[in-house]
């Protein structure tokens, strides 16, 4: 979880645009129905999940189960009115929470 | 209790065989049963209206571990009309949820995408729930070659 999350979304917009952002962190997601070696499970350990605000109002969330795979990607849109700062926040099984905040100019 | 004959001894055999075969390939994937009482759970038991989703898969993944799925409502992202939940289920997998995308008006396109693991060669469904009390519905057949589930 060392990693930066990577956003990626347009750095202006006009106003009532529908942008499109994507997400990715690096994560094992690791689903917890596999087995090491000496046949031991390996405990579930995901990202369980993930929301965007944009000016501390929600846009988009997501609740994640062990079937998305390693790395969560996500991509969903905005509809921006104003300019402001993008929200993202994810949460780890293990109550880890990693947040990012993304600017936007909307004129 | 009698010898067993040759003949009798190959019988059984093959019907142990048979039977581990059964007993191997259910206990570790959710029947579509699974897959139908999750999207109970989120429909309430409501009708399902087919159409109005776009989903976009691969029509065959080669590996399970990580397939592009994205979905698009046909469907107003407006104050009094929008998708408001989206949730997305697989009946081959281990377990049948892969995620819930909750939107907003703000969201303006009623979109998301993903990437998931694949365990088998199955089918995705899509329930997309409408702020008016809709629910709209469609699925996609995903063949998968090699699984993503490990173990």
């Amino acid at each position: 979880m060392a990693d930066k999350p990577r956003i990626k979304l347009p750095k202006d917009a006009k106003t009532g645009e529908i942008i499109q952002i994507k997400t990715l962190i690096s994560h094992v997601m690791e689903t917890g129905l596999r087995k090491d070696a000496s046949g031991n499970v390996i405990p579930r350990k995901i990202i369980n999940k993930f929301t965007c605000e944009f000016n501390g109002k929600p846009v988009f969330s997501a609740d994640i189960e062990a079937a998305v795979a390693a790395n969560p990607y996500l991509q969903f849109a905005a509809k921006v009115e104003e300019s402001g700062t993008f929200k993202f926040t994810w949460i780890d099984d293990d109550g880890t929470v990693t947040t990012a905040e993304e600017k936007i100019t909307v004129a | 209790m009698r010898h067993l004959t040759r003949r009798d001894a190959l019988a059984l055999g093959a019907g142990a065989t048979a039977f581990a075969i059964v007993v191997e390939s259910v206990p570790a994937f959710a029947a579509p049963k699974e897959a139908a009482d999750e999207i109970a759970k989120f429909s309430g038991g409501k009708a399902l209206e087919p159409g109005k989703i776009t989903i976009d898969l691969p029509e065959i993944a080669e590996n399970g571990n990580t397939v592009p799925l994205s979905i698009i409502v046909d469907y107003p992202m407006n104050a009094e009309k929008y998708v408001s939940d989206i949730l997305v289920v697989a009946d081959g997998n281990p377990r049948p949820g892969l995620a819930t995308f909750h939107l907003t008006p703000m969201s303006g396109r009623a979109e998301a995408a993903t990437r998931i693991r694949l365990a088998a060669t199955q089918n995705i469904i899509v329930v997309a729930k409408t702020s008016d009390g809709k629910f709209l519905t469609d699925q996609k057949q995903v063949k998968v070659t090699i699984g993503g589930c490990g173990g």
